[in-house]
């Protein structure tokens, strides 16, 4: 096999599995960049893959082609209702909010869990009908070489992924809203001087966080599981903050980790039809992603700072 | 200040209660019936001695992962790979108990110090990362989780079994099991662990509190620039709190390993165990007394829901749900300090 072929295999499917994990980094950059840490990213998706399943279950019937746009959607609001707890307790009860994303984790497992039990009476849903279908874009998919590769065969919500990875770079850099945003996490009371409201700031980051979170996991669920169960989001959430982490707080950067994950996650599925890969066990592809993440942290990777007010409360007057 | 001791036992008694109370809303909601659900859940906890052998069974990894957690809290980190560190403690106990045939004099000591040095060699790379290269430990540890879990895994199909999925018992030398809890309990799965686990209470309250290197641990964690200043080596120090949580972490695998279980097996997803962990150490105020009593309530909860389905038709995860608010609650206590001092003073 050449590696064009290889290529073939790999790119594609690569991109299949960065596109949850695209929406949801770019959520964790907007929670974290105002200084709210987002732990609870992966019960945020767990939320959207919830809603979104049982969404597609229940009105495919009514809706047909259109349910899964229309699933995306109500778990992308219902993603961000459930953030709010996030916001509430981490913004204005002041709670530490590693902690209150742990919760978040817990609750967004069991609450889903429990409703699922509850409305189909097993654990897991059956699975759904209606998905996205694959397409070629028109024009880029037949450039010679790379056409094939990245612009064919694809689902549209992975190219919207990469969109708006580059629709949050300019919302974060070039407009007064996103100098806003990374004001109030850099340095709150400077930014509550200059009349900026933080806590408002700060709520609506995390409300993004909890839409873009609640797509992802929307996303994973009708593309990838296509069911509901407790293993759905098993990591995925975690994989998320890591992109995050490793693509230094930068919406680019963050697509360019999640979709470098998405290359570990597909090589440890389509591995096998590949001769050079056939050899390495899967635990080194499984564990790539973390391993990667504590390198870059440790600085081999080059120097990431996280924004300075991460992880602290803002109190008005207290210095 | 004594009112400010009242509110400290106040904010998770009042944490438990709006917990409780947010779960039967729940319920309500869900059109179960509340107060059949929290019998069922009471009877399937304590209601005959079988079940409170299992009640006890599983406070025992709650006590150490609690305490694991705990432990990292005092020293000023945060620990949230003590669900690996526990996964690793329980492969390496039972990697011991199989591969070894020795007296269970030494057997049995030897499989639950290797789980505890394992959970300490994976909390040491957190340590020593957030030492040198100052690096959170929160991310690092999340990620050595996963790092965990796939390896593990990995050892179990490679080394520990032929490609199967669980490894083969470990020898009786090595066992926690005991006839004579079992017997006294209808035929509970209780074992020794629960008196391991009450002693890691007690190393944890000493070595915390009436040792001078506790003493320096949690200096370092409540202040690092005064500690230094003092002349404490600060990075060995923050090194080895991650050490002695890990231990504590990797013990808490070796009652699943030696005393639950008896065995390992490949595992999709995560126990939850040293998760809970984090809700027992916060429920019990990071204090090993309040420690055995917050695993108790989880233990209780956890054995206790297995009863709803059958009982009162009420889904088990109906507890996560009690649990997660409970650490909701727990986290928010500026919430409860802000109305318990409001009452007070309108008491006066």
């Amino acid at each position: 096999m050449g590696v064009y072929e290889a290529l073939q295999i790999i790119v594609p499917s690569a991109i299949f599995f960065a596109a949850p994990l695209i929406f949801t980094a770019l959520g964790g950059v907007f929670s974290e960049r105002s200084g709210v840490v987002n732990i609870g990213l992966e019960g945020l998706m767990v939320i959207g893959a919830f809603t979104s399943v049982v969404f597609n279950l229940t009105f495919a019937d009514r809706f047909g082609e259109l349910t899964p746009w229309l699933s995306l959607l109500v778990a992308m609001v219902v993603g961000a209702i459930f953030s709010l707890l996030h916001a509430v307790a981490s913004i204005t009860f002041r709670a530490d909010q590693v902690v209150s994303g742990v919760a978040i984790n817990f609750l967004a497992i069991g609450l889903s869990l429990f409703l699922v039990k509850k409305m189909y009476g097993k654990g897991q849903t059956d699975q759904i009908q209606v998905g996205f279908d694959k397409m070629d874009i028109p024009v880029l998919s037949h450039i010679p070489v790379i056409g094939p590769l990245f612009f064919a065969n694809g689902y549209i919500p992975s190219y919207i992924a990469i969109a708006l990875a580059f629709i949050v770079w300019y919302i974060l850099f070039k407009t007064p809203f996103g100098l806003r945003l990374r004001a109030v996490g850099e340095h709150p009371m400077a930014a509550d001087t200059m009349g900026i409201n933080v806590t408002k700031m700060r709520y609506i980051a995390v409300m993004i966080s909890g839409a873009l979170g609640g797509i992802g996991g929307g996303v994973y669920a009708t593309i990838i599981s296509r069911d509901f169960s407790h293993a759905t989001i098993s990591g995925h959430g975690f994989m998320a903050l890591a992109a995050m982490i490793f693509g230094k707080w930068h919406p680019l950067g963050a697509m360019g980790a999640a979709l470098f994950f998405g290359v570990a996650q597909s090589l440890s599925i389509v591995g096998q039809a590949i001769p050079f890969l056939k050899n390495v066990p899967t635990v080194y592809l499984l564990i790539a992603p973390y391993v990667l993440t504590i390198l870059a942290l440790a600085g081999f990777i080059g120097r990431a700072d996280a924004p300075k007010a991460l992880g602290t409360p803002y109190v008005k007057g207290k210095r | 200040m004594s009112s400010n001791r009242v509110t400290n036992f106040l904010v998770p008694v009042f944490a438990v209660l709006l917990g409780m109370i947010a779960g039967s809303i729940v319920m309500l909601v869900s059109g179960y019936d509340p107060i059949a659900g929290y019998s069922a859940l009471v009877y399937g906890a304590f209601g005959d001695s079988y079940y409170i052998g299992e009640t006890i069974r599983q406070a025992t990894p709650y006590i150490l992962a609690g305490l694991a957690v705990a432990f990292a809290f005092r020293t000023g980190l945060f620990n949230i790979g003590v669900e690996g560190q526990l996964i690793v403690g329980w492969l390496a106990a039972v990697w011991v108990g199989v591969s070894f045939d020795l007296p269970k004099i030494i057997h049995l000591p030897l499989a639950i110090l290797a789980a505890a040095a394992a959970g300490a060699l994976w909390a040491f790379i957190p340590g020593f990362l957030k030492a040198r290269f100052k690096v959170h430990e929160v991310i690092i540890t999340i990620m050595m989780n996963y790092i965990a879990l796939h390896v593990t895994n990995a050892v179990i199909r490679s080394v520990l079994s032929d490609k199967g999925f669980k490894s083969a018992k470990i020898h009786d030398s090595a066992s926690l099991q005991s006839e004579f809890l079992q017997s006294i309990t209808d035929y509970s799965t209780l074992h020794y662990g629960i008196i391991v686990a009450l002693i890691g209470a007690v190393v944890m309250w000493f070595l915390l509190e009436k040792t001078t290197k506790g003493y320096e641990l949690r200096a370092v964690g409540f202040n690092q620039h005064a500690s230094q200043y003092a002349g404490m080596n600060v990075p060995s120090n923050i090194i080895l709190a991650m050490v002695i949580s890990g231990a504590f972490a990797g013990v808490a695998g070796a009652m699943e390993g030696l005393g639950t279980f008896g065995n390992i097996s490949v595992k999709a997803g995560f126990t939850g165990v040293g998760f809970d962990g984090i809700a027992v150490a916060l429920l019990g105020s990071n204090n090993a007394f309040g420690i055995i009593l917050s695993a108790f309530l989880f233990g209780a909860l956890k054995v206790g829901a297995l009863e709803m389905p059958s009982s009162a038709d009420v889904p088990t995860e109906l507890v996560d749900i009690v649990i997660a608010l409970i650490i909701f609650f727990v986290a928010s206590s500026y919430l409860i300090r802000l109305l318990l001092s409001r009452f007070q003073k309108e008491g006066k």
